[in-house]
């Protein structure tokens, strides 16, 4: 009953080839199709940042995509930020300054404070808030999570 | 990164695999040959099921299974924390917005989805009852079947419980003065960022069920009654969940979950949408009017208190959270004399549960808030009258009770030195302070047990339920310290009830205390047997042996642990177990069924500001001091006070379920229920611990997690009254309100002409 | 979500045609900010998806040329927040595209979708309705410019006809100085749905444009020519009743769950004059730097 498509994404580098269902969104077809359980679900109408990934460079709420528009784009999900299993200096610097507590919102976060760093490499500390506001956090980290941004900005070369 | 210790702020144990994507919540985790579920509710708030047309759902492919009350065994059965009440599916009737009535198993979530939409319930709307005022109406409807509640004299009416706490007499003690308000705490939600989510399968002749659950061992007990198995063959598994605050204590859906996978013979699993969550847990509403008799030098003379809290149509753990959140009313202030009835209301709504505070935060707004208005009445400063009249410690404030455990009065003057109070404000700036206690817990059990193996290294078994606040890395770091490990040599192994020995529960601020205690027993239990190893090998007498921190002391030298285990273990190798229990009984007879273990006691001191214009209150400083006896890992602690009073700002300011005329929510899930962002922050937020080591915890420690929210609604109102003169007495304090109380303060209508 | 067919097609008379055969049955996606949260809920159930992104003659940049900003239909908020000429020529446009929901939504959300999408709280139709724009739209009989204010009819309904899809929106450049400002009113300071959205523009020949949305079925422009609300040394009692009138077609709904309707008349008018005030500012500051 369902039509699929076929498309081609690259996930954190990995050329994918997957036939999808074009009512699916980007969100269902990492979690269910790819196994990439990173990106969380949650309130399935853009408005939590759990599932946000990156595509094309930019942070898009993945819910909110069909997967059939995400082809031939260029993905990067939390799982894509450690390098060989070596954690990011952002992954580093949450952990170290204790932006992570039951850590659902974490994989959104970090994806969207990477692509913050990579547009904006030293910001203010309310350019980091404003730039994280789509991504809801319960147990309300945002004082952490904005200095383990800074932090990470911090230890980048200037 | 901190050292493995006590006191230190190492990395949290478990944080490796949240920043990587890797840690495996419930909703992750698959099984082969599952089947997906989806709920069928009704869109109104209650309703007489007439017909419940399974046709066109059963011929959608993929569906396996269409459950209604009809498929389940007669007579349908209830459960629930404290009453047998909830009925697995609706039986004859739904009785809140959301209840299920139908739930679906296909091969697939479309198929599962498609099916659930095709179920065609034939019903009848029936009137529903959303207030207090019109549950207590003597002509409404009764919520639940009096039938439920043999014997009970409440069963003709909509009052599950009424709970009376007082000493001396209110009526015959001199005021010369007495303040009398009501106020209002609204309904609000956990909005965890993880929705819940549940799976089961049959596990042999038994059968294994995954859930969100901050309780798994409850769990375990009220699923092994409803299926009528032991507890051996019940296994439950419950991954870290992603923030619980309450909101997962107790059991929802895992039996109906269950019935499908027995029925099916395969896994089930059913992950709730944002709206569904919304539709299952909320925190109880609440009126309190209070009366507080003051003498004019500024000592409290009583304070009588009505508290009814609106709880859903199924009780859940909400007569607890009624008793135990309104048995501290009077706070912890000197009262010769104080009354307290609190009643929780049914009403055809969400089933009310735990949530942060446990009941605390509703009566704490009502009589913080009136305190202040007593100061101002008397013109006393409102800090010097709640030190004036502040429990020292070793007083008792409630007579019969567990004393003030804490030097209280420097938590209150440090928070007021840290909001500056006194100092001269700004124009349109205002100041206000309040004082949150909540007892800690009244009964529990909790075991621990270790292995030290045979490298040095460790596994902790802990059944309590690390949601974020960080109780992997608390135990860690204890057993790190006892045992002398090294950092990543300590393993915590939780959420398992076939592997991890029995925990009672994770909640009120609880774990650090008793599991802690359990952890650090069972570690001095293995240091017991080092003792015994090191006089063995060494031929010295056990009782001039020490072991502390990982440091064996004998009388001539000092040996690291390893140096003594594996000589001791010897060519065999293997391991040291220990175990370690915390009990704290029942009291019967005590209103709440045992003393508290301790108290959790904060300050919180506010500077606000106004838009005066469009009722906008910007929260320029907030101060939140806790009395923690020991931060067993400073920076948690950090993080889940400035959490609590963020999430404190969230009920403060902006969060309420909003109903329509026959008593549906309107704003279910993220775009109309707001919680704080980011950009909702304090300009200034500062937290900050009192540490005297005199909690019955491990190395002195209390818990916490709970404090930083009780009484923030109350520091922000009174602020917002010194900067605008509203007085405020219905939360939350949008700008909506807040305009209208300034409308009402210059005694406008609609409309005002900006100058 | 129920399923759909999907179309992705490569030309504009291509599109033209399927949005033409389908009508109703057929639902354009650009951004999918607004889309797919209704084709999840129920609330919209199209036969036909048709997904605008691929569409050679749409194209998402911001150009300026003869006297004209043109913003394609697949250009994103992001983009327009932060797009030079915009931010030059466009102020209260830039502002306002800066506010629309969170920096995700705003890197797919696209101009385009928001006006066709008609929400009378969108935050950009008031600095599109103050800055006159037009919309170019292109169905079976060819291409039309709808100006703006003759563009938007209720929540989700506005002028286009059947088979006519929006390829770009024009705007332009202001032959006077002009100072503008975007503001609104929301339940918390993190991103928000608004319940009053505001744009004033005050311009060097005294002319003072301002336009509202979130207060009725749809945004509305009033303009001033007296000259007066563009005066900085007029008193507020002489503005008072200017701006009355500019607010008399306001009629925000009882229903709302956002805010009460007294609330926004009331915050109409407070960010209205508050509006005039900031957009004076920033016309003489502009005056000052070129002077």
């Amino acid at each position: 009953m369902a039509c699929t498509l076929p498309i081609e994404i690259t996930v954190n580098g990995r050329r994918r080839a997957l036939e999808v269902a074009v009512h699916h969104t980007l969100l269902d077809v990492l979690r269910d199709d790819l196994e990439l359980t990173g990106t969380k679900e949650c309130c399935l109408v853009g408005e939590c940042g759990a599932c946000t990934v990156m595509v094309n460079g930019r942070i898009v709420d993945s819910c909110l995509m069909l997967a059939v528009e995400a082809d031939g784009a260029d993905i990067v999900t939390v799982e894509g930020l450690a390098r060989e299993g070596e954690l990011s200096p952002l992954q580093e610097a949450f952990l170290d300054k204790g932006a992570v507590q039951c850590g659902f919102c974490t994989p959104g976060q970090l994806v969207a404070a990477q692509a913050l760093l990579a547009a904006n490499p030293h910001p203010t500390p309310e350019e980091v808030q404003e730039g994280l506001s789509g991504n809801l956090c319960r147990c309300a980290c945002y004082v952490q999570i904005t200095e383990a941004v800074m932090a990470a900005a911090e230890g980048a070369p200037k | 990164m901190s050292a493995f210790k006590v006191g230190a702020s190492p990395w949290r144990v478990g944080g490796d695999a949240r920043v990587t994507g890797h840690q495996e919540y419930v909703a992750d985790m698959h099984l082969p040959g599952e089947l997906h579920a989806k709920l069928v509710t009704l869109p109104v708030a209650r309703a007489r099921i007439a017909h419940i047309d399974k046709s066109a759902a059963e011929r959608v492919p993929g569906v396996r299974i269409v459950l209604t009350a009809d498929d389940l065994p007669q007579p349908v059965p209830r459960y629930g924390p404290q009453f047998k009440d909830r009925p697995v599916l609706a039986v004859g009737e739904t009785k809140y917005h959301g209840e299920p009535v139908a739930a679906v198993a296909a091969d697939t979530k479309d198929a599962a989805e498609a099916a659930a939409r095709l179920v065609r319930v034939e019903y009848e709307e029936l009137p529903a009852l959303f207030t207090i005022a019109a549950a207590l109406d003597p002509a409404a409807p009764l919520v639940q079947d009096p039938a439920l509640r043999p014997g009970d004299p409440l069963a003709a009416s909509n009052v599950i419980r009424v709970h009376r706490v007082g000493w001396g007499d209110v009526d015959a003690v001199p005021a010369d003065l007495v303040i009398e308000n009501s106020y209002s705490f609204p309904i609000v939600t956990h909005f965890a960022i993880e929705p819940h989510a549940y799976m089961a399968a049959p596990d042999g002749d038994g059968i294994a069920v995954w859930s969100t659950i901050q309780h798994p061992y409850w769990l375990q007990r009220i699923m092994a009654g409803i299926l009528g198995l032991p507890l051996s063959k019940v296994r439950v598994i419950a991954p870290d969940p992603g923030g619980g605050f309450g909101g997962k204590q107790q059991i929802k859906y895992e039996p109906v979950v269950a019935f499908m996978a027995i029925r099916a013979n395969r896994p089930v699993r059913l992950v709730l949408t944002l709206e569904e969550t919304f539709q299952a847990v909320r925190r109880a509403a609440a009126e309190v009017h209070v009366r507080t008799g003051v003498r004019s030098d500024g000592t409290l003379a009583y304070q009588d208190i009505e508290a009814d809290y609106l709880i859903g149509a199924y009780v859940d753990i909400a007569d607890r959270v009624v008793n135990k959140g309104s048995y501290v009313a009077a706070g912890p202030y000197r009262m010769p004399a104080a009354r307290i009835v609190a009643r929780g209301i049914l009403s055809h709504t969400v089933p009310s549960t735990a949530f942060r505070g446990f009941g605390n935060p509703q009566v704490n707004w009502a009589v913080e808030s009136n305190l202040d208005e007593a100061a101002r009445a008397l013109g006393i400063d409102r800090l010097e009258l709640r030190l004036r009249n502040l429990a020292h410690k070793g007083e008792a404030f409630i007579p019969w009770d567990t004393p003030a455990d804490g030097d209280w009065e420097q938590t209150v003057r440090k928070a007021g030195e840290l909001v500056g109070w006194g100092k001269p404000l700004p124009a349109g700036h205002g100041r206000g302070i309040a004082i949150g206690i909540k007892s800690g817990p009244t009964t529990g059990l909790s075991y621990s047990t270790v292995r030290l193996l045979a490298d040095g290294s460790v596994i902790v078994y802990a059944g309590t339920s690390d949601m974020g606040q960080g109780a992997r890395t608390v135990f860690a770091q204890i057993a790190a310290q006892e045992l002398g490990a090294p950092q990543d040599w300590v393993m915590v192994v939780m959420g398992d009830t076939a592997i991890v020995p029995y925990d009672a529960q994770t909640s009120a601020s609880r774990s650090t205390v008793l599991m802690g205690n359990s952890v650090l027993k069972a570690c001095r239990s293995i240091q017991a047997q080092l003792r015994t190893m090191a006089a063995r090998l060494h031929g010295v007498d056990e009782a001039l042996i020490t072991v502390d921190r990982g440091v064996v002391k004998l009388p001539d030298r000092e040996l690291t642990i390893l140096e003594v285990l594996k000589p001791g273990l010897g060519a065999l190798g293997g391991e040291l177990t220990g175990n370690g229990e915390t009990r704290k009984d029942a009291e019967p007879g005590h209103p709440l069924q045992g003393a508290p273990a301790f108290f959790e006691f904060n300050c919180t001191a506010i500077e606000a500001s106004v838009d005066e214009g469009t009722g906008d209150v910007t929260i320029v400083r907030h101060v939140t001091v806790s009395d923690v006896g020991k931060a067993i890992n400073p920076l948690q602690v950090r993080m889940q006070d400035e959490g609590a009073a963020i999430m404190g700002l969230g009920h403060t300011l902006m969060e309420h379920y909003i109903f329509d005329e026959t008593g549906r929510v309107r704003n279910l899930g993220a775009i109309d229920y707001r919680i704080p962002t980011s950009m909702d922050l304090p300009l200034e937020l500062h937290s900050e611990t009192v540490e005297n080591a005199d909690g019955p915890g491990p190395y002195g420690a209390k818990g916490m997690s709970e404090g930083a929210l009780l009484c923030v609604s109350a520091a922000v109102a009174a602020a917002v009254r010194e900067a605008s003169g509203v007085v405020i007495r219905d939360l939350p304090l949008s700008p909506e309100r807040v305009w209208r109380a300034l409308q009402e303060r210059d005694g406008q209508t609609a409309g005002r002409n900006e100058p | 979500m129920y399923t759909f067919a999907y179309e992705r097609p490569a030309t504009l008379a291509e599109a033209v045609a399927l949005l033409d055969a389908h009508g109703p049955d057929a639902r354009l996606l650009a951004g999918g900010t607004d889309l797919i949260i209704r084709l999840r809920d129920g609330s919209a159930h199209p036969a036909v998806v048709i997904d605008v992104k691929r569409i050679a003659e749409i194209n998402s940049t911001i150009r300026e040329e003869n006297g004209t900003v043109t913003i394609g239909a697949a250009a994103v908020v992001a983009d327009i927040a932060t797009s030079e000429p915009v931010r030059r020529h466009f102020e209260a446009l830039a502002d306002a595209a800066a506010v629309v929901g969170s920096v995700q939504i705003r890197n797919r959300a696209t101009l385009a979708g928001n006006i066709c999408n008609a929400s009378p709280a969108a935050d950009t139709a008031p600095a599109l309705l103050v800055y006159g724009a037009a919309v170019v739209a292109v169905g079976p009989k060819g291409t039309r410019r709808i100006p703006i204010d003759e563009f938007f009819v209720r929540s989700g309904v506005t002028t286009l006809d059947r088979g006519e899809l929006v390829t770009a929106i024009e705007l332009p450049i202001p032959s006077h100085r002009t100072g503008a400002v975007h503001l609104r009113r929301t339940r918390r300071r993190g991103h928000d749905l608004a319940s009053v959205t505001l744009c004033c523009a005050v311009d060097e020949t005294g002319v003072t444009r301002l336009a509202y949305g979130s207060v009725g079925p749809r945004p509305v422009l009033r303009v001033d020519e007296s000259g007066t609300l563009a005066d900085p040394d007029a008193p507020a009692s002489a503005k008072a009743p200017i701006l009355e009138r500019m607010f008399a077609g306001a009629s925000p709904s009882v229903r709302s769950m956002r805010a009460g309707p007294d609330y926004r008349l009331a915050m109409l008018r407070v960010l209205g004059s508050r509006a005039v005030q900031m957009a004076i500012e920033r016309l003489a500051a502009k005056r000052q730097v070129e002077a």
